[in-house]
């Protein structure tokens, strides 16, 4: 079986009066097998919306190849665009229609039925909403209505340009179980984002890319794990001695202040052992390395999202 | 789960009929235009307006009857007809004089024994000239009277007025196929142009080229949306020109119908154009008025082509509505055959092919 996505070299300059040359895209190369959730990670400007989209077969790269379920994204073909389901960053729709209206116009435009269109309101929990004008919805409400449409044609990929932004924590959080829904039916998902913590809790796999270029690829644990970065045990200050946060630093990192002791370990178990037959978990926080960490490791730039 | 056993290259074949999405798309885009209220307007009540307008500044004179100031006593106004004067007496010269300042009246007259003296207004030249040939003509028919009283059996000259095609050519008659053509340029030009500004912010053209449906049906979608409402707009405005004011249709009126097809469609390629430089809504509009604005002014739609000086006649064969207005005059108010606007058609349609070739040859599709 073809893999979902096979992406080979692409490039793509795009020549700006003011800008000069920029290359957005600059010898991309990927693999996506089916039934994962492959994310897209990288600062704004890195390149990971025009990457997508030259994969949608939106843009036409200036050279490389793409491979979706199989065939090439160019020229279109409706036997390929009824298997995929795309969200574009801006939401776009039919001006003054409902949501219902919407969606029932994308479903016939990928040969659905009506029904359908109704399950997918209710899947992304539009129901209740379905009479009101697109408009009208709220930011959350509109990308998840966007998503709506993107899953009306049953696809086996899905894309999802940055579906997040500018989205409240607590909608983000709705929408991360919803992108998990749908990957769990068996769904391809491709996601691109610039939140970590969004990468993190929901991708099988991780591309960070930067400047055009895709830096590294693997799980976010793997990322971690091979970063081989220490854990940073905190406590609150005054609960030990200075001379047992030398023992229990075993010659490992440590920097103490008025309010705060701060362990960088490679063994947090042992630590945290004794730190707990210590008596001394008031304030105990643990932080390990997270894919934060690991872009500074590979660009060798500080986060900036 | 049925995509889970996707592992033979079964295709399945998801693509609706193109007539199913054609239709699906019309009925989103035109629900769309139907909600859209500004869209209403310009397009139903602003022609309207313009009519309702229009005819009472070009109705208010002609019809009615100079209003004469009589200064003292002026025997000759003794033989007037009621239909032609309304007479008013003015107490002295200066006193009538000042009314006519204010455009109180039309003239004042004198008369001192055997001569009539007229004083035309100076605020409105045109009815005042009016009201002075009116005086003449009735001085002269007082003479005549005279003359033929003291030598009857010599045959005396007469003048009688015959108005143009049997009278029926009043304003509305004129002004009607004009504000149409107006209407109708001004919904394409702003509709097409608006519309391209918003797919450029939405991006709904990008989503809907990731569908199975293809970009051709979607703009033939849009396009006959447009088409529709054309004739939509004619139908509502002849209407209310026929029953609200008196606009006498002929028998070749329904050939306003394809007249209009051809002309929405040289419209939206015009603002299809604009809508390919504007970036944003009110650079779109502004765009599209600087051209509506002189094409509308060179066409002779709302005033005669005869009356403007050499040079706007020279530039109108070059505007589009023009074409539209002399055709829609002739089949509309005139009943002529549509051979008779064969002209008008051709130029009309090889316009509308020129500009749709730039705006297909200009326009980046990158941008939507």
């Amino acid at each position: 079986m073809d893999a979902a996505i096979e992406v080979a070299d692409l490039r793509k300059t795009y020549r700006g009066r003011r800008t000069g040359e920029v290359r957005a895209v600059d010898g991309v190369s990927f693999r996506v097998e089916r039934g994962e959730f492959f994310g897209i990670l990288g600062p704004n400007g890195a390149g990971k919306t025009t990457t997508l989209e030259i994969v949608e077969g939106l843009r036409r790269p200036d050279s490389g190849t793409v491979r979706l379920l199989g065939r090439s994204p160019w020229p279109h073909s409706p036997e390929l665009t009824g298997r995929v389901g795309v969200q574009l960053q801006a939401s776009a729709f039919f001006e003054f229609l409902s949501a219902e209206e919407q969606i029932e116009t994308f479903a016939e435009l990928y040969g659905a039925s009506k029904t359908r269109g109704a399950e997918m309101l209710e899947l992304v929990g539009l129901a209740e909403h379905a009479n009101v004008r697109c408009e009208k919805l709220s930011g959350g409400q509109q990308q998840r209505l966007s998503i709506a449409c993107a899953l009306v044609g049953d696809p086996e990929l899905v894309f999802l340009d940055e579906p997040t932004a500018a989205l409240d924590p607590q909608a983000r959080r709705n929408l991360w179980d919803l992108m998990r829904a749908i990957n769990a039916e068996g769904r391809t998902v491709v996601l691109t984002t610039h939140y970590m913590e969004e990468a993190e809790a929901l991708c099988d796999r991780v591309a960070i890319m930067d400047a055009g270029k895709i830096r590294a690829v693997d799980s976010p644990a793997g990322f971690v794990k091979g970063l081989d970065a220490p854990t940073r045990v905190t406590v609150a200050a005054g609960q030990l001695t200075g001379e047992r946060i030398d023992e229990l630093a075993a010659g490992e990192a440590v920097s103490a202040d008025e309010t705060t002791v701060v362990f960088e370990t490679r063994d947090p178990r042992k630590l945290l052992t004794a730190l707990a037959s210590d008596g001394a978990l008031e304030g105990l926080a643990v932080r390990t390395a997270n894919l934060e960490d690991v872009f500074l490791h590979v660009t060798g730039r500080e986060w900036r999202a | 789960m049925a995509r889970m056993s996707l592992d033979t290259e079964t295709i399945p074949d998801t693509a609706p009929p193109k007539g199913r999405a054609f239709l699906s798309l019309f009925k989103a885009l035109g629900r769309g235009w139907l909600r859209d209220r500004s869209q209403v307007f310009f397009t139903i009540l602003l022609p309207l307006m313009f009519m309702v307008l229009l005819s009472s500044v070009f109705g208010s004179t002609g019809d009615s009857a100079s209003r004469i100031l009589a200064v003292g006593d002026v025997p000759v106004l003794e033989g007037a007809d009621a239909d032609d004067f309304d007479v008013a007496s003015a107490p002295d010269l200066d006193k009538a004089l000042a009314l006519l300042r204010e455009g109180e009246a039309d003239a004042a007259v004198v008369q001192d024994g055997d001569t009539v003296l007229v004083y035309p207004s100076p605020t409105s030249s045109t009815s005042g000239a009016i009201a002075a040939g009116n005086l003449s003509a009735l001085v002269d028919d007082v003479n005549v009277e005279v003359l033929s009283a003291a030598a009857p059996g010599e045959p005396v000259l007469r003048t009688e007025v015959e108005e143009a095609d049997g009278g029926s050519l009043r304003p509305i008659q004129y002004l009607a196929p004009g504000i149409l053509a107006w209407g109708i340029a001004i919904s394409g030009v702003f509709g097409a142009a608006g519309t391209i500004v918003d797919w450029k912010r939405d991006k709904l053209l990008r989503r809907l080229r990731l569908t199975p449906a293809s970009v051709s049906t979607f703009l033939g979608a849009k396009v006959s949306v447009n088409l529709v409402v054309a004739i939509a707009q004619t139908a509502v405005f002849l209407a209310v020109a026929a029953l609200g004011f008196g606009l006498e249709l002929s028998a070749w009126t329904w050939f306003a119908a394809p007249l209009v097809l051809l002309g929405t469609l040289a419209f939206l390629a015009i603002g299809v154009v604009i809508g390919g430089i504007a970036k944003t809504s009110p650079g779109a509009a502004g765009l599209s008025n600087l051209v509506t604005m002189p094409m509308a002014f060179i066409s002779g739609a709302f005033f005669p082509l005869a009356l403007s000086p050499e040079w706007v006649q020279t530039l109108s064969y070059l505007s589009p509505m023009r074409y539209l207005n002399e055709a829609l005059q002739s089949v509309v108010v005139y009943g002529e055959p549509p051979t008779a606007v064969l002209p008008q058609i051709g130029f009309l349609a090889v316009f509308a092919a020129v500009v749709a070739l730039i705006s297909w040859k200009t326009f980046k599709f990158d941008e939507l």
